[in-house]
């Protein structure tokens, strides 16, 4: 695991050295978002850039329990639910502001995950895959079944739209910049929270759990933390899908979801904040692309994912970057 | 009471499915430490190689049956030999998306055959049915349970009694000194993964007369075998099989008792008692290793 917040605070240099890298890649993150923003006017591909947004958002969050605390979750779906369904009840049926649902949105995943995770972050390997896929169904039935609530498995019909004083996100670049805006924060608060305490003894847990409670790091505890955060992204990801779509359905946030969001951690390559969007940007765009495959799509898209994992089980970052190496020392 | 009997019969009747299911998952992970995500879809093919063979095609049922099976089992032989094994020693993690790609391309493939619209099987053995007690028993259903039964038998005693099965337990228990020891635990590896798949496409044949089958029925299906297997104490044999059992038992009565729609949620719920409260299944001893 060789990253640039690894080595932050053995060296001085070092620090300046993996901060101006860190400014240099925010840098162009923003000018590539700004560029596609303003560049593009077509509203198909500016809808899709917004997807690529809301699906990075859950990828960030996933990657952080998956890829550093190294906890898998085949049911992070259901926080994305969470958020989706909470600001549309909400919001749509009782005329709450959105703002306020948000607030809402989040606790609630936050709230459900901290009774969620104290007895499931116990368990580990496949029996803590199989415990979070359980949870996971169980909320997408429960989000199908309450129709009186949800509106059953047709959906819920009639989430307002996104307004902030009179600046209206019913244009879509308007909701572009703010999903891309909030993708930035995420990625500068997961950053963050990386290189600090908090993350060294993460990836600490992620490297070897008994070693580092030998150490003195409170394993259990900073498990269901990371959890709760990333169930808040996800949460956050679900309101902007709500309000982007203003129509959603039990299907949006079944296994199936899990699984996707699963893969784009693992396709981004794990532990990297910047494979997080490299894995959400693939897995948006592939399906698009494929639709000129008409009813191969799902044979070309399985294939897609088992051959990228078969010889890249490291991620696409890593594996390209290997590729990439091999090429280079080659005289 | 003949209500509850009668959801006992037909909870004892898909239960039997989701043991067989089971059993093929729980041999897979004993032998090999693999959790098969698209062994569902396995169970799929199974029951659209009946639609096409025995419906379709009007093969003689045995015929129809062990062509289907054999079929199924060749395409796990190829699943096994193109991916998994080329993955060489991926991590759970990356074997598993493997495993969720195959289930999404066998999917992709059985629609691209069969199409999108559900095909219905008529039942194998007519439709006469035999009152008990005033419930109503279909000869089928005791088929299904009597021929799970066998399933079950029969790898057990290919298990235990075969030299084969007792080297694919010996992988099981440590692959190294069995292959020390001179068991080919590649070989091993393929056989657990042909009978894992064949035993899916036998569920797939059962369930078909019983539901609609269509191209994406196997999802759910693997699920809830997951969950039996679970139950049961994930690797052992008899524990899958009275874990699909009580499954299908509770899902019948609770669907008749308390609510239709919350059905599928019995065998989650029951998955994540199970593993706060004995994540070794219900049969296993008190303090089993929680991985």
């Amino acid at each position: 695991m060789k990253d640039t917040e690894n080595v932050t605070g053995y060296s001085g240099n070092i620090v300046i050295i993996s901060n101006r890298r860190d400014i240099a890649a925010n840098a162009i993150f923003v000018t590539a978002v700004l560029m596609c923003g303003i560049a593009v006017q077509n509203t198909y591909y500016l809808q899709i850039m917004t997807f690529i947004g809301i699906n990075t958002l859950l990828a960030l969050g996933l990657n952080m329990l998956m890829g550093y605390a190294g906890q898998v979750s085949l049911g992070h779906a259901a926080f994305y639910g969470i958020g989706a369904y909470t600001t549309a009840v909400l919001s749509g049926t009782f005329g709450v502001s959105p703002w306020a649902a948000l607030v809402c949105a989040v606790a609630g995943a936050v709230l459900v995950a901290f009774v969620v995770g104290l007895p499931t972050l116990r368990l580990s390997g496949y029996y803590l895959g199989m415990g979070t896929l359980g949870f996971g169904m169980i909320v997408n039935i429960i989000f199908r079944e309450w129709s009186s609530v949800t509106g059953g498995s047709s959906g819920f019909v009639g989430i307002p739209m996104l307004e902030a004083g009179s600046l209206s996100f019913m244009d879509g670049k308007n909701y572009f910049f703010l999903v891309w805006g909030v993708v930035f924060g995420a990625i500068l608060l997961c950053r963050r929270i990386l290189s600090s305490r908090m993350g060294r003894a993460l990836r600490s847990i992620h490297d070897g759990e008994k070693a580092s409670m030998a150490v003195g790091v409170n394993t259990h505890f900073l498990k269901l933390q990371i959890f709760m955060f990333s169930a808040a992204l996800g949460a956050v990801a679900g309101f902007l899908y709500a309000h982007f779509v203003m129509f959603i359905s039990p299907e949006s946030f079944g296994f199936m979801v899990s699984v996707k969001m699963v893969t784009m951690v693992v396709i981004g390559g794990m532990a990297s904040v910047w494979g997080a969007l490299l894995g959400a940007s693939l897995l948006t765009l592939l399906p698009e692309m494929l639709h000129g495959f008409a009813e191969y799509e799902m044979i070309v898209f399985g294939l897609i994912l088992m051959l990228v994992m078969i010889f890249m089980p490291q991620g696409l970052t890593r594996g390209l970057l290997d590729i990439y190496g091999h090429w280079k020392k080659r005289p | 009471m003949q209500e509850i009997l009668q959801y006992i019969f037909s909870g004892l009747t898909t239960g039997a499915i989701y043991a067989v299911i089971a059993l093929g998952l729980s041999m897979l992970y004993s032998s090999t430490e693999l959790i098969n995500f698209s062994h569902g879809e396995f169970v799929m093919l199974g029951a659209m190689g009946i639609v096409t063979l025995w419906v379709h095609m009007a093969l003689p049922l045995a015929v129809a049956f062990f062509l289907t099976v054999a079929c199924v089992a060749c395409t796990g032989l190829l699943f096994e030999r193109l991916a998994i094994r080329t993955a060489g020693n991926a991590g759970h993690i990356e074997l598993v998306i493997i495993t969720v790609g195959a289930s999404i391309f066998l999917r992709g493939v059985g629609m691209v055959i069969w199409g999108k619209d559900p095909f219905s099987v008529p039942p194998f053995l007519g439709h006469d049915s035999i009152e008990i007690a005033g419930a109503a028993l279909l000869p089928q259903s005791v088929f299904i349970v009597i021929a799970a039964l066998v399933l079950a038998g029969g790898i057990h005693f290919f298990l235990k009694r075969t030299l084969t099965g007792k080297a694919m337990i010996a992988c099981a228990v440590n692959k190294k000194a069995a292959w020390l020891s001179g068991i080919p635990s590649s070989t091993m590896a393929v056989t657990a993964f042909v009978i894992s798949t064949g035993t899916g496409a036998a569920a797939g044949v059962f369930i078909a007369p019983i539901t609609m089958s269509s191209y994406d029925m196997g999802t759910m299906l693997g699920l809830k075998g997951f969950c039996a297997a679970m139950i049961g104490g994930l690797g052992s044999l008899w524990g899958a099989f009275a874990g699909g059992l009580l499954l299908g038992l509770l899902e019948s009565l609770g669907a008749g008792l308390l609510s239709s729609g919350f059905k599928d949620a019995i065998a989650f719920v029951l998955l994540l008692l199970i593993l706060y409260i004995r994540p070794g299944g219900i049969f296993a001893a008190r303090d089993a290793k929680r991985f």
